[in-house]
């Protein structure tokens, strides 16, 4: 009996479960499978459980309260829909972290990525150390999500920081950029873009997969490199574009720590690096207005999720899957 | 020809994105003058007197905070090795009720923002008092021992799939219990994996602030990116030079796992080809 289940379950496709899951088989060999794998997934059911389900479910409760972490759970007064109505209207920083959010993740991942593809393309046809080159590449996507490079990026954009010292060079008197609200952004978008290597690592993987045999195709009809890269490379790559644009711009949405340290933790100057996830810790951390801070992390959640949902349902008109081209 | 200026355009591109680091390192050997009047990458006179002033600059030196931070990390690696190993050997190998519909949650928390559940759980360990309770890392290690690192569970489940099946059929044919094929055919043929999971979870829990910067308020609990952050509240002209220093040290464990890592991967080719 045991076989006969076994060669079913290889049959079927991996990850989905086949109908023999659903029957109720009696048998000795079945139940203690059965045990066997809820003792296997008793840890991540009650991480699912108790460290994400009910603490979401909890704070959803929470957002239509005006908790403040100080005063017990049992004693939180309901507010109805008032933290939802506050954020959406008369908050002033909230729409404009939205608008500083989306500024940041709208020009910076397309630039990330583009940077990312570009390298790519040129690693990819370098005969000479390309793991070298990759790996270097690579190192910033490792370091510089960390507290010490946003530091360096805050003294390297400084007034006497080594960005305007190159640009003396030039005999251009550099402003300082970190303090400057037109320009603070910026130099956190420079410093996302900067690591782009880890998509352009899953560039280069993709584009091993395309065939030369296209490329081949494509030179004896006489087409020129701009063509190949506009035919070739760019529909056979376009299922991993798109997997980096999801990854990236769903990362480019949670920015944190740069903003946090070039700013002191406030978001500023005038609240021009004033993040999503910047402002939401302000509101529940430092002014413990964690009922609010409740509402704005569901907001974030449900508009994280439209997001994803809008990337997905455009993907269908430009991502190609080399299996639907072949028949 | 055309290589060569390929070539060129390229190096030119990594002295861009290398400059950076160079420059860091550069300056944390300067003396406070020359962070001042020497705008050149290196220092004339290098000046290790950064590093000691940074180790020593708060109540706490950043020998303890060093320690707080690899604390924190290796049992995150354990943590995560151990629980998502376990879930990903269900998913991957073992048949029960409801399968498809918990690898669908699964790959649904996949996707969930790590930030969006930070509040929710802040204010279920506070109601737990583990918040500034006796052991302050309790919020940030528990998660890691629950298997919440979705993505980890998702990547042992893809090595797994390429562990062929006869495998546990043959010794489930032998008689072996789900827990011995685990134990002796699953568990060391998903070691490499398992090393993937565990130099991320590494270098991720190193780099790790927000959690960090909300559930550490004693100085001495402090871990390296929150001790850090102490050096920006006082800008300083004569701290910039051990602010640099100790950020360089803070990158050298990540950077020791890149360098290994590199050479693993090679390894890794090599043991799969050998073993075939």
């Amino acid at each position: 009996m045991t076989t006969v289940h076994t060669a079913t379950r290889s049959a079927g496709p991996a990850g989905a479960p086949g109908p023999a899951a659903h029957r109720h088989r009696p048998g000795g060999a079945r139940r203690r499978n059965e045990r066997a794998a809820f003792l296997f997934l008793s840890p991540w059911l009650l991480g699912l459980l108790a460290i994400t389900a009910v603490p979401m479910l909890l704070s959803l409760y929470l957002s239509f309260t005006d908790y403040d972490v100080l005063t017990p759970l049992s004693e939180v007064k309901w507010v109805g829909l008032a933290n939802y109505r506050t954020m959406f209207t008369t908050d002033p920083s909230y729409w404009h972290a939205v608008k500083v959010t989306l500024t940041f993740a709208l020009i910076a991942t397309p630039l990330k990525l583009a940077a990312a593809l570009g390298v790519a393309l040129l690693l990819n046809k370098a005969m000479r150390a390309v793991g070298l080159f990759r790996g270097l590449f690579y190192l910033p996507s490792l370091l510089g999500g960390s507290v010490a490079l946003a530091i360096v990026w805050r003294s390297m954009f400084n007034r006497d920081g080594a960005f305007n010292s190159f640009l003396s060079i030039f005999g251009i008197q550099g402003v300082p950029w970190v303090n400057d609200p037109h320009w603070a952004l910026q130099t956190l978008m420079v410093l996302a873009i900067w690591q782009f290597g880890a998509p352009m690592v899953i560039f280069l993987a993709g584009l091993k997969q395309v065939p030369t045999e296209l490329y081949e195709a494509a030179s004896v009809d006489g087409a020129s490199r701009w063509r190949q890269f506009r035919n070739v490379t760019l529909p056979m790559l376009s299922p991993v574009i798109f997997f980096n644009l999801v990854l990236e711009t769903i990362h480019g949405f949670q920015g944190f720590t740069a903003a946090f340290v070039l700013s002191n933790g406030t978001g500023g100057p005038v609240d021009s690096t004033l993040m999503y996830t910047l402002d939401l810790y302000i509101k529940g951390f430092a002014e413990l207005n964690m009922g609010y801070a409740s509402a704005m992390a569901w907001v974030f959640l449900v508009a994280i999720g439209l997001i994803t949902i809008v990337l997905f349902s455009t993907g269908r008109f430009w991502v190609h899957y080399s299996d639907a081209e072949e028949h | 020809m055309r290589r060569w200026s390929r070539l060129v355009v390229l190096i030119l591109i990594l002295a861009v994105v290398l400059y950076p680091l160079v420059w860091m390192i550069g300056t944390s050997l300067k003396s406070p003058s020359e962070i001042a009047g020497n705008i050149g990458l290196l220092p004339h006179d290098f000046t290790p007197e950064n590093f000691s002033a940074g180790w020593h600059k708060f109540d706490v030196n950043f020998g303890r905070f060093f320690l707080n931070s690899a604390l924190v990390a290796i049992l995150a690696v354990v943590g995560n090795t151990v629980s998502c190993l376990l879930a990903a050997y269900a998913f991957g190998r073992l048949r029960f009720r409801l399968r498809g519909v918990f690898f669908a949650i699964m790959i649904g928390t996949l996707l969930l923002p790590g930030h969006v559940l930070i509040i929710p759980q802040y204010i279920l360990f506070r109601s737990l008092g583990w918040v500034g309770g006796d052991w302050p890392y309790l919020p940030l290690l528990v998660p890691h021992f629950l298997a919440t690192e979705a993505f980890f569970v998702f990547l042992i489940v893809q090595f797994m799939r390429g562990i062929p099946r006869e495998l546990d059929e043959a010794a489930t044919i032998d008689g072996a219990s789900p827990y011995r094929t685990f134990q002796h055919v699953i568990l060391p043929l998903s070691r490499p994996a398992l090393v993937t999971t565990a130099i991320f979870s590494f270098i991720w829990t190193w780099n790790d602030f927000f959690r960090q910067l909300v559930y550490l308020s004693d100085l001495k609990d402090y871990t390296v990116p929150v001790a850090l952050t102490l050096f920006i509240d006082s800008t300083s002209e004569s701290s910039v030079g051990p602010m640099f220093a100790m950020s360089l040290l803070s990158l050298i464990p990540v950077f020791l796992f890149f360098v290994a890592f590199q050479r693993m991967l090679v390894e890794g080719i090599n043991t799969s080809g050998l073993k075939g």
